[in-house]
């Protein structure tokens, strides 16, 4: 279209030479009418740009904080799908700028390839795949105390369910067991005897066969099924996303975990960036609260400046401060004074803070500024 | 006069050398005052520190109290000390260098490599504690000195002071290294070691870690009060001081003696003791020092640390003079920019009038005055300050001229700063013109209420008067109420309407009202307007469209239902809002139009006309609002929830059917009936399913309620129009309180052995009433069982806010601390200040201040389209 040409001339950010592009062709105006509408447009950008010197940080701060106050603290809620519990509410705030390793709810939410997505049966198939299966739900395992062994009775109908055959069966427990017991089949029972007589080996190895996972990933507690328009989307309780990425008929281009760290790990710093923002978008849009973007991006951002993952506090951001006194005036001020006086380090005196506490202008907003007025001199 | 900068600030360790060096008495006598109460020399209050009585001058530097500044002495100790805070780098050190050549641990060449990375990671900016790790882990399991070949011992380190060489592995026998022994060592290590320490040799000798002269700080930063007894009460510093000096001279005498060495070491122990509390009270390990009375002391890190400690409560937050603090209450009359003052509080604040040719006559005016405002205080070029009162009013004008001051008492029209705790975001704080009225309390227009978040059921508020001409302007320009209108939070405004303001104008454009010349004359008194068009009748609409800016909009209102097919213009209800050049001509005014956080118009005009428009609409709209209500007259009470017999029959069937479904329910559970939903346990299916049959039943209940009440109910007109409450309050006034949870459930708690929540059911019982069902409406009343329930999901409401607030602080506070030093150079960059970092190459990805953005987009595209091409939809 001949739009474009006019658009081109304007350096206006994608989204609005998009919208303005959209907005156009829908009504066709004439060319002259239409640079008029551009030009306007690129007139009111400029008018609506951030000032030089604005505290950005500060603002952002307040406006995720400040929503903080009228948050639930009830942890657990459904979002979406009633199976499944998920952290919602200022704890999940915190728990995404404090960069947990550990979520409290890691959840995963795994798309499917076409093949794969249109089909129940198929998707239950995936599903399989994914969720652990531990030994105990696809066999009878009881200890014989006087034989001193354990027999596994496969549950022949769970195991048709799951899609699992006696000689994978067979292997998982071998593989498990290893040395210290051995493993002998009767029609179709299994009996594990532990070599080395002691009560106690024999329960820890019962312990062990009966969280045994015989199938799917340990770390996925729970699949569930639902129908999202056209696909069926498999929702998990539980996160590991680089194993979910190698099952057979996941679509990982559009899988996702709510775990952070997992993201960093397996993606890269940019993912855990755009993942930062996304969860903590939801995260407040689900109570309701408006926040602009730009201000979850820029906390985004500084969490991920460097190339790691820092959180928000004491371990990171606000911990690797370079003002000693802005380190100190925040958490652990005497360990921050005795180290910085050992290590011979220098307070530049750049940041807000610091200048808060030795009495002079900061540098920022107004202060920021410097003009000199010659008195008595006129133009 | 060009403002002077510190540039920079280093910090180092101190040497006994500069230690002494900075000192001005050694001092060595435990006795404070003597008899006549006057400081012992060599003593702890030693004039040549610094003074603190009135009466007294400064041996050191002549000046009196208030204009010495107190000097260092210092105490000569009589064995070294280990220094607590260092005691977990000289363990490093220790186990790190051989005890023999005091050489690091390790070859040339590698400690080379290390030193090198830590380089690196400095230039960049980023922590190397990880490589100070691993050369301590290498360095910790050497056997033998690289350097000079001596076998390594393994340096044990007890906290908080304690040193041990284990002399054999075999039988872990141990020797205890005293500070002495330790000082010998760090010695030795030599200064190209120190940095793969993590040590600056230019700032550091390790040695320094161990004490041989402690500094005693000046009196004035430990000032003795005196009681009303006329006692002098020593600062806990002080106290510490003494005892230090004491076991120091006791010790001083016993090695003299020649005492046994038992009691020497026994001194000596007691000696790091008392260093080890001075400098920090809460080390773990040892029992804190404690007052007499048996409160610990607050001795150096005490003072430092926390909320209250120096850094966070006197360094960056400090108390000022020019504020005022009082209750504060409503005023619909004032501009929502004003803020009503006392006059007592004006008569007690000051403004200076910096003096010039131009305002000479001016400010000789206030001097001259007898009455508010008149000028309190003069302060003259030589700095001098001159009370103004009757008997020299007179002089002063005259003797006034350019270079001096004059402080006037506040008066209307200045501009002070108002604030409400918690500040949690920058609207917390706001410059107001002032008006000063009679009575006690702050009073400010309702309108400007959300911003604050205040109410007035006791709410105070503070008010801070800018000293400066700078600051004032500042104050005027970025601080003011209209220029806060929107938030940066969403770009929409935050000021607006709210409760009568918003009922008020819901009564008037609702419908095609009429309003006769002197009703309509009679809402518009309090608005300013110079000409309306000369009519018999009014409707509501006309007489809100006179106080409209030219603006043309079009927006479903608050009242909306959402139909699935909008009518548009032709809504029955009436809520679908159509404002064309500043004429309201369909639709009802409510929250979504005028109300804070929604307001639709208001984020119209301000985007439109600017500030000083949506200021005068605000103010014009609240005035006119509460006109309309005072005339038309609106309340609400207990009788206004009443309804018909037929209804609470309804709503009674209703509840039984739900209660009935839920027995069904718990009956199949019982029977094993009870198909569990995918992935849930039964027990937790059937709790599901039970909640969602009570609260359909509550809704139910509600609605049947809401037909009853009728749109002229006043409840209901606040509910809908979004003023106050919601359909769900008049719900459970009306119809039914419904279920009560804790955390979500239903409540379950009560013995565990007793399976029931109290002993007014049968063990067991899974039924709505056993499980905090509220049957009853807050109007019919609850019974003694239900209200316990209440109560119970009452409190868990109370505990989640406590626990919310302190919960959020920290995050904010925490956010604030790692974001503060972020600011946008002229670039469109965002960076971090101290680092230079960048974080952003333009903020937000588009450059877009979020307060100017069109709900969170760049610009609204629409509207200039429309503007160009035309109304055309």
């Amino acid at each position: 279209m001949s739009y474009d040409a006019i658009l081109k001339e304007y350096p206006l950010p994608p989204s609005v030479k998009q919208e303005i592009k959209e907005e156009l062709e829908r009504l066709k105006p004439k060319k002259n009418v239409a640079k008029k509408i551009v030009d306007l447009c690129y007139q009111a950008y400029l008018s609506n740009l951030i000032e030089p010197g604005e505290a950005v940080g500060i603002v952002a701060a307040q406006s995720i904080g400040e929503p903080g106050t009228q948050m639930t603290m009830r942890t657990f809620h459904y979002a979406g799908v009633a199976e499944l519990n998920v952290t919602l509410g200022l704890p999940r705030l915190i728990e995404i700028l404090d960069v947990r390793k550990n979520p409290s709810t890691p959840m995963m939410t795994i798309r499917l390839l076409p093949e794969y997505a249109k089909d129940r049966d198929k998707a239950r198939e995936v599903a399989n795949r994914i969720e652990a299966t531990h030994l105990k739900d696809v066999a009878e395992i009881e200890v014989d105390l006087r034989e001193m062994s354990i027999t596994i009775k496969p549950d022949r109908e769970a195991m048709n369910k799951k899609d699992l055959t006696i000689d994978e069966l067979r292997e998982k427990i071998e593989k498990s067991i290893k040395k210290g017991a051995e493993l002998i089949e009767e029609k179709g029972i299994f009996v594990v005897k532990v070599k080395k007589d002691s009560y106690k080996v024999l329960m820890d190895t019962f312990e062990e066969l009966k969280e045994l996972v015989v199938m799917g990933i340990k770390e996925i507690k729970r699949v569930i099924i639902r129908k999202e328009g056209e696909e069926y989307v498999l929702y998990t309780e539980g996160s590991s996303m680089k194993k979910v990425m190698k099952v057979k008929g996941v679509d990982f281009t559009r899988t996702i975990t709510n775990d952070i760290y997992e993201i960093y790990e397996v993606l890269g710093i940019e993912a855990a960036r755009t993942a930062i923002i996304n969860e903590a978008i939801s995260t407040l849009e689900e109570q309701g609260l408006e926040v602009d973007v730009r201000h979850i991006m820029l906390v985004a951002d500084v969490m991920t400046a460097d190339g790691e993952l820092r959180q928000i506090g004491r371990h990171g951001v606000a911990g690797e401060k370079q003002s000693i006194l802005a380190r100190a005036a925040f958490e652990m001020t005497v360990n921050n004074l005795l180290d910085a006086a050992v290590r011979g380090e220098v307070d530049y005196l750049k940041g807000i803070t610091e200048n808060i506490i030795i009495g002079q202008p900061i540098k920022l907003g107004t202060g920021d500024v410097e003009l000199i007025a010659r008195l008595g001199v006129r133009r | 006069m060009y403002p002077k900068r510190i540039s920079a600030i280093k910090f180092e360790v101190l040497s006994p050398q500069e230690m002494r060096r900075m000192s001005v008495a050694k001092l060595n006598n435990p006795e404070t005052y003597d008899d006549d109460g006057f400081p012992v020399e060599g003593g702890l209050m030693d004039t040549r520190l610094g003074v603190i009585d009135p009466g007294l001058k400064c041996k050191t530097c002549g000046g009196k109290y208030g204009e010495c500044p107190g000097h260092f002495g210092h105490i000569e100790l009589a064995a070294p000390v280990i220094h607590v805070g260092y005691a977990k780098i000289i363990a490093r050190l220790l186990s790190g260098t051989c005890r023999e050549c005091g050489r690091i641990l390790m070859k040339d060449d590698r400690r080379d490599k290390f030193i090198r990375e830590i380089e690196r990671l400095k230039a960049l900016g980023q922590s190397y504690e990880d490589v100070l790790k691993e050369i301590f882990r290498i360095t910790k399991a050497a056997k033998k000195c690289p350097h000079c070949g001596a076998e390594q011992l393994e340096i044990k380190f007890e906290k908080p002071t304690s040193f041990y060489e284990v002399i054999d592995p075999e039988t872990k026998e141990e020797q205890k290294l005293t500070p002495k022994d330790v000082r010998e060592r760090l010695e030795k290590i030599p200064n190209d070691d120190l940095p793969a320490f993590g040590l600056d040799p230019k700032s550091v000798r390790p040695e320094w870690f161990v004490l041989t002269v402690l500094p005693v700080p000046p009196v004035t930063v430990r000032p003795s009060i005196i009681l009303e007894t006329g006692q002098r009460s020593e600062d806990d510093l002080t106290h510490k001081l003494v005892d230090i000096i004491r076991i120091n001279q006791r010790f001083l005498e016993n090695r003299d003696t020649g005492a046994p060495q038992q009691i020497l070491e026994d001194l000596w122990e007691l000696l790091q003791y008392h260093i080890t509390t001075y400098f920090d009270n809460e080390v773990s390990g040892i029992p804190p020092a404690r007052h007499r009375s048996g409160r610990p002391l607050k001795t150096l890190a005490q003072r430092l640390k926390g909320k209250d400690g120096r850094f966070r409560g006197s360094l960056s937050g400090k108390r000022v003079n020019f504020s005022a603090r009082t209750v504060i209450s409503p005023d619909p009359c004032i501009s929502i920019c004003e803020v009503g003052v006392p006059e007592e509080v004006a008569k007690e604040l000051s403004v200076p009038i910096f003096v010039t040719p131009n305002n000479l006559d001016f400010a000789r005016e206030f001097l001259r005055r007898r009455e508010s405002p008149k000028a309190s205080y003069v302060i003259r070029p030589d700095g001098k300050r001159i009370r103004v009162i009757d008997s020299n009013r007179e002089e002063i004008a005259e003797k006034l001229e350019p270079g001096w001051v004059v402080e006037r008492e506040l008066m209307d029209g200045d501009v002070v700063l108002f604030n409400r705790q918690p500040s949690l975001h920058r609207m917390s704080i706001m410059a107001h013109y002032v008006r000063v009225l009679p009575y006690k309390t702050f009073r400010l227009n309702p309108a400007v209420c959300p911003p604050y978040n205040a109410d007035f059921d006791g709410d105070e508020m503070n008010l801070h008067v800018p000293q400066s001409l700078e600051a004032q302007a500042e104050a005027k320009i970025l601080m003011a109420v209209q220029e806060h209108v929107l938030s940066p939070r969403f770009g929409g405004p935050i000021i607006g309407g709210i409760h009568d303001h918003i009922t008020g104008l819901y009564l008037l454009t609702r419908g095609e009202k009429k309003f006769s010349k002197e009703e309509a004359m009679d809402f518009l008194r309090a608005v300013d307007l110079s000409e309306i068009p000369a009519k018999e009748e009014y409707t509501g609409k006309e007489i809100f469209s006179f106080i409209l800016p030219k603006i043309s909009i079009r927006f479903k209102a608050e009242i909306c239902q959402g139909c699935a097919v909008c009518k548009e213009e032709k809504c029955e209800n009436d809520a679908f809002v159509v404002i064309e050049d500043g004429k309201l001509l369909k639709g009802t005014i409510d929250e979504k139009a005028v109300g804070a956080f929604k307001g639709i118009v208001i984020d119209e005009i301000m985007r439109k006309f600017g500030a000083a428009v949506t200021r005068k609409f605000i103010d014009d709209m609240t005035k006119l609002a509460i006109r309309v209500i005072t005339r038309l007259g609106f309340t609400i009470g207990i009788d206004d929830e009443d309804i018909p017999k037929e209804a609470v029959q309804q709503i009674e069937e209703t509840i039984s059917e739900a209660e009935k479904r839920a027995e069904e329910l718990i009956k199949a559970y019982r029977e094993g009936n009870l198909e569990p939903m995918p992935g849930r346990s039964v027990e937790e299916t059937l709790e599901m399913r039970i909640m969602q049959e009570l609260g359909k039943a509550r809704d139910r209940a509600g609605k049947i309620a809401g037909r009853y009440l009728g749109m002229d109910n006043s409840a209901v007109i606040m509910a809908v129009s979004g003023a106050r409450g919601s359909m769900l309050n008049l719900t459970q006034m009306a119809a039914c309180i419904g279920q009560q949870s804790v955390r979500g459930e239903r409540l379950t708690r009560g013995y565990a052995y007793t399976h029931r929540t109290t002993s007014h059911f049968k063990p067991m019982d899974l039924g709505a009433k056993a499980k905090g069902f509220v049957r009853s409406s807050y109007k019919s009343g609850l019974s003694p069982i239900e209200f316990f329930f209440h109560a119970a999901g009452g409190r868990e409401g109370l505990v989640d806010t406590a626990v919310r607030t302190s919960q959020s602080g920290y995050l904010q506070r925490r956010m604030i601390n790692a974001l503060q030093d972020l600011k946008v150079e002229y670039d469109g960059t965002v960076r971090e200040q101290t680092s230079g970092v960048i974080v952003q190459f333009k903020y937000g990805e588009d450059g877009v201040d979020p307060m100017k953005s069109f709900r969170g987009k760049a610009l609204d595209v629409k509207r200039i389209v429309k503007e160009v091409m035309g109304v055309k939809e």
